[in-house]
């Protein structure tokens, strides 16, 4: 089976439908899949859920699914720095579900280990316990939360091989192993794609199985929302 | 004079034991890097994906792929190692992480902890607040004393709760308070600066508290 695309439109097709549930890897805009997220805008493929633990900025990541209206609901723990989402939200055009950051990642986990629900002390006695399930365990009190499977995951990788085997490059890890394996369908964007054989088995961090399709990306679109530096001395 | 952010972040800094895993919030807690006593060492967790964060990079050394949970950019240290999201907060839940140190709205006598919104303003996320304070053993909060001349440390908070009974310890600008919620009153106040006394802190704050002997008026 042939998993490797010639650009991230190519690997898109017959793959986007309406109404559908996207998973995308990234942190703020680190570790991003800019490119797959902008096949997505290119397709007009509408009325998406999107399940990232930000929504981008105005004009990078999926700030760009916002402008175009293509997004009905985001579930992230965090939606700061972003105009566009916050006109959208307060109109009543876009729908938000706040997850704390560690809840969202295990129930991506979950999801793609095929587990249903797990129970976690995090956010017990809050909001975000409201209208669930909770059990004492060992005298502690947790929240039963739900595992997260998706249509579609979308994740940025530093290298991978025409397996689908992947690593990363520093934090820009962070949500995109978990996506990887939590959809029917991943489809992945690499900075290198390189021949098999490179990428020492040992050193492999999401393995191929999870992969169904991979592109290299010419020119990584990489941006940084806060630069801080130190002085030199 | 009430103690300034550096202070705070010192004082904060002072809990720190050598081996700590220890997680800093946004805003002054960032600060506490900066104050580590001398002989200590600390690895510094960044819920992102990181364990060793090092200090900011010089101009030009910049790396899009290298940031810490506030988007900042960061440097990696020999020791630094990376990983998922996933395992980032299972370090978190499981109580691998030995301290965390955050900011706060209000903090309650009884520990619970307000710290991720307002009813009636935007409501930007609670990122990996409410996961540190319920799987972290220990959790210090580091903030002002009041806001705009409102006390903050209160007898129940009003805003929505990102914790329910979590905080071990509260330091300001004017005060140090260890929570025991065995004890009536659970707050107790253990350290202050020199030149505020504590009439001052018993004014601005709402919530009952005693005074650990060993602090002077």
């Amino acid at each position: 089976m042939r998993k490797v695309f010639s650009s991230a439109t190519a690997a898109m097709a017959g793959v986007l439908r309406d109404g559908m549930t996207i998973l995308s890897g990234g942190f703020g805009l680190c570790g991003v899949p800019m490119a797959l997220i902008a096949a997505i805008r290119e397709s007009g493929v509408q009325n998406l859920t999107f399940v990232s633990n930000n929504a981008g900025i105005d004009g990078a990541g999926l700030g760009i699914l916002l402008e175009s209206r293509q997004i009905k609901k985001m579930v992230s723990s965090y939606v700061g720095e972003n105009a566009t989402f916050a006109r959208q939200f307060l109109a009543g055009e876009l729908e938000i579900e706040f997850n704390p950051q560690g809840t969202l990642a295990e129930r991506i986990r979950a999801g793609g280990a095929g587990i249903p629900a797990f129970f976690t002390a995090t956010g017990y006695g809050t909001a975000v316990a409201e209208g669930k399930e909770t059990r004492e365990f060992d005298g502690k009190h947790y929240v039963m939360e739900r595992g997260i499977v998706g249509d579609l995951a979308i994740v940025h990788a530093w290298k991978g091989d025409p397996e689908g085997n992947l690593i990363y490059r520093k934090t820009a890890r962070n949500f995109n192993p978990i996506m990887a394996t939590a959809a029917k369908m991943t489809i992945a964007e690499v900075e290198q794609l390189v021949e098999p054989g490179c990428i020492d088995g040992d050193h492999v961090i999401t393995p191929g199985i999870f992969v169904q399709r991979i592109v290299a990306i010419e020119h990584a679109d990489k941006r940084i929302e806060q630069r801080t530096v130190r002085q030199r001395a | 004079m009430a103690w300034t952010r550096d202070q705070m972040a010192a004082r904060a800094a002072s809990e720190l034991q050598d081996g700590f895993y220890v997680n800093l919030g946004i805003g002054i807690p960032t600060l506490v890097a900066n104050h580590i006593p001398p002989g200590i060492s600390v690895q510094l967790h960044s819920e992102n994906g990181m364990m060793g964060v090092g200090p900011f990079p010089y101009e030009g050394d910049e790396d899009a792929d290298l940031i810490n949970a506030g988007k900042q950019t960061v440097t990696e240290l020999p020791t630094t190692s990376y990983f998922d999201s996933a395992t980032s907060f299972g370090m978190v839940r499981g109580g691998h992480i030995d301290i965390s140190i955050l900011g706060a709205l209000q903090v309650a006598e009884n520990g619970d902890l307000a710290n991720w919104m307002i009813p009636g303003k935007m409501v930007k996320g609670m990122g990996g607040a409410m996961d540190l304070v319920a799987g972290v053993p220990r959790v210090v909060v580091l903030m002002e004393h009041t806001a705009k001349g409102a006390p903050k440390i209160l007898k129940s908070c009003d805003l929505p709760l990102t914790g329910k009974g979590v905080v071990g310890m509260i330091v300001t600008d004017m005060a140090v308070f260890q929570v025991d919620k065995a004890k009536t009153p659970s707050l107790t106040l253990i350290d202050k600066p020199d030149d505020v006394t504590v009439d001052q802190i018993r004014a601005a704050t709402e919530a009952d508290f005693t005074v650990d002997p060993a602090v002077g008026s």
